[in-house]
């Protein structure tokens, strides 16, 4: 999943109206596609974060950040590596059980370090955290269960260590 | 004026002392329901509100003033039709980096998504062709997004502001507060370039011997057409101006070589293909400036001056970015270049014959038809002569708008106007109509053609009540001319709806003549210095010139869309023959 033309970027915007519009419309009418977006608070209530995932090439991203750069909501971007953040996606799961497959899938579950949030008479319903890597692999063993029903979260990231360091604050 | 600090007053009148405390002397609107309450304390102000006949009218008339003057263009409008009419004039403004400030009216906000009469989502509608965008539902909140709207219009590129205002917010009373600072978290124009690149330009520039300025429309918006003059006699290298900085240098002078691009000289063109560095100067790589971009200037290095970082490398990438704002960049640049000369300065004179030598063969030109009719290139070119290089010129879109760049000169700046990124069809007579209210004391000419002309004459009668005596040279071939060049040279002459049929409907004289203007009509050659002298000795009243012309008048040169620059045509069919020594 992690190819070398994906990039996570986690913006700090302006928590006002419009913001996820303005962003959006950026992305629309310069013909970038969006892999996922998250949006929540920060520590900050004036300012929430966003991060995205896109899939450009070296140079669209540098035009991607100075675009981006140019809303006037947008207060940062930084632009984190894998290596150096920790990335997380959300993942809910509905999985068909039988009294032969429930025990197996609930085996899985425990490898996986996810956990059961529902149990029905035919399904179980697993919530899982993780990098991209881990939730594809949890549903690769899932798959031949059969998934019922899906939801994933867009991912959220965070650099390691202390202070972020933001792009557009060192150009300035 | 902190003396209103702290007035009690409706969000009406706080939008109306935010106007002053702008700066603002004049806007251009239309007055309707949502926008009612602020055009009460507008019947007061000492602001000149200016009724224009069509809401696009007046975002143009803004953004003439504007570019005329330097200072920020205001509109206003009520919302829905009101609103979406200043779509256009928006995205023409921010197109060409003009400092507008529009101001429409919102409905209440409690009917904000209900689709009540008269709603439109014109935050949402012009999110992509403005800087950017304000929709104000507490009156307490208006100061503050004027002043902010003011400030982003006006300063690092400029552009195109909305402030959209819901008429709750108008009506309700609040406490005057005009904002002592700015403090946008999210905007900090970068001012002055960073020292290594400047000096890596300069280096650059002292090892090239095939240098080109190419400069754009930033040099005007910077007000840096100075310091341009003392870089390009420092350099001597050629010049070349874009469609948007004509009159950023003077046409008059040894090292210019004219505008580059689609119907650019091939002088400037060639000189682009040839060079060996390009200094961009405000500049920013358009389709119409490069032709097909893999094949540009391909062996020149790329020094990069914009106060936009984003346009660094967006279609061409630069060897040196020098971001910030140019009258800086080019007075830390000047010392820079002075000291490597110092060490050793670059022999252009090899340079300059070749370039001479293009200049001599393809001059500009056109041929005066042989069946009596008037060529469009001549009357332009005698108007140029006539109204001389302190009038203001403000064109349409089209073959007129290229031969006014081609066949005037521009030897300052602000005296060329015109629709360069967006191609607006109607800019001409509103535009010179605020280029005039801004400049009163300098004469306007709008050059237009007769489809242009037909979509937004309608301002001749603002210009004519408000005594704004424009004058309008309408460059009458009965056709949408530059569509019906394309269909001569690419669609086997099939003329398909650029017929207009306005030789005799409509009468433009006499539309002149019923809007309260003088319509004078010129049909032949010996006519056109008289008919001209004529329209300069009124003064009272906007004059009409009809101009008949002849209607197969091509605009040459042509880089066709989408080919290289170096199959530049002079004439249909014509490529120049270039030397071997030459390529």
């Amino acid at each position: 999943m992690n190819t070398a033309n994906t990039h996570t970027l986690s913006v700090l915007v302006e928590n006002s109206p419009g913001v996820l519009a303005r962003v959006a419309s950026l992305f629309s009418r310069r013909g970038y596609n969006i892999d996922s977006l998250a949006v929540g608070p920060t520590e900050d209530e004036n300012i929430s974060r966003m991060t995205i995932v896109i899939n450009v090439d070296g140079h669209a991203l540098d035009q991607v950040i100075q675009q981006l750069d140019k809303l006037i909501n947008v207060i940062s971007i930084t632009q984190l590596d894998p290596v150096t953040s920790v990335q997380r996606e959300l993942l809910l799961v509905k999985v068909a059980t039988t009294p032969v497959t429930r025990s197996q899938v609930l085996e899985t579950v425990q490898l996986f370090r996810a956990k059961v949030v529902d149990v029905a008479q035919d399904a179980v319903t697993i919530e899982a955290t993780g990098n991209a890597e881990k939730i594809q692999a949890l549903l690769r063993v899932l798959e031949p269960y059969g998934i019922k029903e899906l939801v994933q979260s867009g991912l959220v990231a965070m650099s390691r260590g202390l202070k972020p360091g933001s792009i557009s604050e060192e150009k300035r | 004026m902190s003396s209103e600090n702290g007035t009690k007053m409706t969000g009406a009148s706080s939008l109306v002392k935010s106007l002053e405390h702008a700066g603002v002397d004049v806007m251009f609107g239309i007055p309707g329901g949502a926008i009612l309450p602020a055009y009460d304390p507008i019947f007061d102000s000492p602001i000149r509100h200016i009724l224009v006949r069509h809401e696009q009218g007046a975002g143009h008339a803004a953004t003439g003033y504007a570019q005329a003057t330097g200072r920020v263009g205001v509109c206003i409008a009520t919302s829905g039709p009101g609103a979406t009419n200043l779509v256009t004039p928006l995205a023409d403004a921010q197109m060409d980096s003009v400092p507008l400030v529009a101001i429409t009216g919102q409905v209440a906000s409690a009917a904000i998504g209900t689709d009540a009469f008269q709603e439109a989502d014109i935050r949402g509608i012009t999110m992509p062709v403005t800087k950017h965008n304000y929709l104000i539902t507490n009156a307490d909140d208006i100061p503050r997004a004027i002043a902010e709207a003011f400030h982003i219009a006006s300063t690092g590129r400029p552009g195109a502001v909305l402030v959209d205002i819901a008429k709750d917010a108008l009506q309700h009373q609040t406490v005057f507060q005009w904002p002592n600072s700015i403090n946008l978290a999210g905007y900090n124009p970068v001012l002055t370039p960073d020292a290594t690149a400047v000096r890596d330009a300069a280096r650059l520039i002292a090892q090239s011997r095939n240098p080109v300025l190419y400069v754009g429309g930033g040099i005007i918006k910077a007000n840096a057409h100075k310091e341009l003059m003392k870089l390009a006699e420092l350099t001597g290298a050629p010049v070349v101006t874009t469609l948007m900085a004509r009159g950023a240098f003077p046409d008059g002078h040894h090292q210019h070589l004219g505008m580059p691009g689609m119907h650019g000289t091939v002088a400037a063109v060639t000189a682009l293909q040839k060079a060996d560095l390009l200094i961009t100067l405000g500049a920013r790589f358009d389709d119409r400036v490069t032709g097909k971009l893999s094949s540009f200037a391909p062996l020149a290095k790329i020094i990069h001056a914009d106060i936009d970082p984003a346009e660094i490398g967006k279609n061409r990438r630069a060897d040196v970015a020098l971001i910030g704002d140019l009258t800086n960049t080019i007075a830390a640049l000047l010392p820079a270049i002075a000291a490597e000369f110092k060490k050793s300065q670059p022999d252009l004179s090899a340079w300059w014959l070749q370039v001479n030598t293009w200049r001599a063969k393809f001059p500009l030109g056109y041929d005066h038809p042989t069946d009596g009719s008037v060529s469009p290139q001549y009357v332009i070119e005698r108007l140029g002569k006539i109204a001389g290089p302190d009038a203001i010129y403000v064109a349409g879109v089209g073959q007129h708008q290229m031969w006014a760049s081609q066949f005037i000169s521009y030897e300052n700046p602000r005296t060329w106007l015109n629709s360069g990124g967006l191609g607006t069809m109607g800019y001409a007579v509103p535009a010179a109509m605020g280029a005039k209210v801004g400049a009163p004391d300098k004469v306007v000419w709008a050059i237009d053609g007769d489809g242009c002309f037909q979509m937004t004459n309608q301002e001749l009668v603002t210009c004519a009540i408000n005594n704004i005596p424009i004058k309008v040279a309408i460059i009458n071939n009965e056709s949408l001319g530059m569509v019906r060049q394309w269909q001569t040279l690419f669609y086997n002459q099939r003329y398909s709806n650029t017929d207009l049929h306005s030789k005799r409907i409509p009468d433009f004289a006499k539309l002149a003549d019923a809007m309260g203007c003088v319509g004078l009509r010129c049909e032949s050659r010996e006519d056109v210095d008289r008919t001209i002298a004529e329209a300069m000795a009124i003064n009272d009243r906007p004059v009409v010139v009809d101009f008949s012309v002849h209607r197969d008048a091509m605009v040459w040169p042509m880089v066709a869309a989408g080919t290289s620059n170096d199959d530049i045509v002079i004439a249909r069919s014509m490529a120049p023959i270039w030397d071997s020594q030459e390529l």
